[in-house]
């Protein structure tokens, strides 16, 4: 018969105690940066806005140009993508991410907003696309539209999507859901004045875009013509 | 106690020794596995080497007559019967005090005997285990190989040090030869007759030990078919043994084999089954989700994205580094117990990828083995 050694069971035990709390500490910390970095973003996003409109109430039509430099549509987007991930991998920080994203809703709106007055009033035209989606609840489709949606941002760069989560909390986005007559069938895209509820392929969306937009299309597509041949006369 | 603490360092304890080498066509390797044993740094007066033909179809009883004049190699030959069934005419022919076997596709150094029986000097041991190489390894199947026989010559020796060695090696294990009229001779033990026999030992209370410095070189198979086959068996015979010996396991009696050991290994057979099933999903999971992207979203090239922000740092992802972490410093451990030499190999790599990759499917098959009830076959 061996005699049971508990004292090395427990010194075994705290061992692997140790690694996994700083395994979940370290994970904890980062998660923890990670928010540090959205929030900052989020501020840089928020002050640029702010001086856009505030440039624009200041100035009215003058400001076309200042105002289409100073607004980065790229970070707005860089915002999006690391509040999504940080959703999908949130761990202990999950209400937090609700809050940022509630906060990220609200400068969607805003910059949607404003790129509408600076393609009426300017000469630059953009076009508009909204896009809900539901995180909390199943929707196999809307990865779909996602994707499809990417596709017409890659050949129309004009053209600026803002997404929503349809069950997000916020009157901001309830008021929106109510403009657009936006059913609970996810997922729903509005181009132009035109509401989509459920997936259409990438075709039938395209075809929508150019019904609505039928000059910023065009203007895009001979834009990328006209780059594409430039590229192709260089290599030669 | 790894019993070293037993051993007194004068050397000259050089007790009559007989080694078993049974051999199943084996006409390639037997030469040099022979030679190696004449060339032992022993007495050549204590020590016999039984070379015992199993009824081989091949040209092994050739090479075998060529050693017969060899004053201490003794031939001799069955009907095949299976390895145990070699061993256990070894055992019954010999004489000698202590009795060790040696695969016949292995080879031992020089040194190896000298410090096992070193180890015997303890009354209280019964069985000697050595370190276990793969000798020359020149390709990625053997390299793998060679870099998880340094990990369980680590392993071996962590085992020794509490007391749970529950498989002692078909290349170059000792035993003191009155442990086989207590616990009886070799058994066909689904294949695995070596873990068998050191579970029986254990099981009886016997003790087994560990001489890290005795090394013993095997060949290891060369193509993943082969490898395949040798680990179906092997872990089909683990599981099946462990099935014989259920008593054993989570028995407060059996020490830290019974309450850690056994439960663990027997775990991790199944744990990596379903890590295995686990990334399989998730790999034609991301498959599906790329399919999907070119489907509905077109092709595009996009450029890999590097932000430190997307890195994956979920708590088990950081484990999952911190056991690779230990896995190479062990491997690395394993070589420093065995030769007494610091020297990083990149077979370690291989060990971490290739091996993760090919395991799984011998595992699958051995558990299909063991639920099924069917034996693996050695060849």
């Amino acid at each position: 018969m061996k005699k049971t050694d508990w004292k090395k069971y427990l010194l075994v035990f705290l061992i692997t105690g140790t690694i996994f709390v700083t395994a979940i500490y370290i994970s904890n910390a980062i998660n923890s940066k990670r928010i540090t970095e959205i929030k900052s973003i989020q501020d840089t996003v928020s002050t640029d806005i702010l001086s856009s409109e505030t440039q624009f109430s200041l100035l009215s039509e003058l400001s076309c140009k200042e105002a289409g430099n100073s607004l980065l549509s790229s970070e707005i987007s860089d915002l999006g993508e690391k509040i999504s991930y940080s959703e999908n991998n949130s761990g202990s920080n999950a209400s937090e991410i609700i809050q940022l994203k509630k906060y990220y809703s609200l400068l969607e709106i805003k910059d949607y907003l404003l790129m509408r007055q600076v393609s009426d009033k300017c000469g630059k035209k953009f076009m508009f696309a909204l896009y809900f989606y539901d995180q909390g609840t199943k929707c196999p489709e809307c990865d779909k539209a996602s994707y499809a949606l990417t596709y017409l941002r890659q050949k129309y760069p004009d053209l600026r999507v803002y997404s929503f989560d349809y069950g997000l909390d916020l009157s901001a986005i309830s008021t929106i859901i109510q403009i657009f007559d936006i059913k609970n069938n996810l997922p729903a895209i509005v181009i132009g004045d035109k509401t989509i509820n459920g997936f259409q392929e990438k075709e039938v969306l395209e075809k929508i875009l150019t019904e609505q937009y039928p000059a910023e299309t065009k203007a895009d597509l001979k834009a990328a013509s006209v780059a594409s041949s430039t590229a192709t006369s260089t290599k030669k | 106690m790894d019993g070293s603490d037993d051993e007194k360092k004068d050397g000259d304890y050089f007790p009559f020794v007989d080694i078993i080498v049974p051999i199943f066509n084996e006409e390639t390797t037997i030469s040099k596995t022979l030679h190696s044993l004449l060339a032992l740094d022993y007495p050549k007066d204590k020590y016999n080497i039984f070379a015992i033909n199993d009824g081989s179809t091949d040209n092994t009883l050739e090479v075998l007559k060529k050693f017969e004049d060899k004053k201490n190699i003794i031939v001799l030959s069955k009907e095949n019967g299976g390895k145990h069934t070699a061993l256990n005419l070894g055992i019954q022919t010999s004489k000698a005090e202590f009795i060790g076997c040696l695969d016949a596709d292995s080879f031992v150094d020089r040194e190896a005997l000298k410090l096992i029986v070193q180890r015997f000097r303890n009354e209280n041991v019964m069985a000697v285990t050595p370190s276990v190489v793969i000798d020359d390894a020149n390709n990625i199947i053997r390299k793998t190989q060679k870099a998880e026989y340094q990990y369980g010559n680590f392993v071996r020796k962590a085992f020794c040090a509490i007391g749970a060695i529950h498989i002692a090696p078909g290349p170059f294990s000792f035993y003191r030869k009155s442990v086989f009229e207590k616990v009886g001779m070799y058994r066909k033990a689904h294949n695995t007759e070596d873990m068998e026999m050191a579970m029986r030992l254990q099981k009886n209370g016997y003790k087994i030990v560990n001489e890290p410095r005795a090394l013993v070189y095997t060949v290891g198979p060369n193509s993943i078919k082969k490898l395949y086959k040798q680990r179906v068996r092997w872990v089909s015979g683990f599981l099946a043994n462990l099935i014989d010996y259920k008593g054993m396991v989570f028995n407060k009696k059996y020490g830290d084999l019974g309450l850690i050991v056994l439960p663990f290994a027997a775990f991790g057979v199944f744990l990596s089954f379903f890590v295995f099933i686990k990334g399989v999903v998730s790999l034609f999971n991301s498959l599906w989700m790329e399919f999907e992207k070119i489907y509905f979203g077109g092709f595009y090239f996009h450029a890999p994205n590097f932000d430190w922000f997307y890195f994956d740092t979920s708590a088990v992802s950081i484990l999952g580094l911190s056991l690779i972490a230990v896995t190479i410093f062990t491997v690395w451990l394993g070589h420093k117990i065995s030769t007494g030499k610091w020297h990083f190999s990149f077979e370690v790599i291989y060990f971490l990828t290739v091996y993760i990759i090919i395991s799984p499917f011998w595992i699958t098959k051995a558990i299909y083995n063991t639920v099924t009830t069917k034996d693996a076959s050695w060849r």
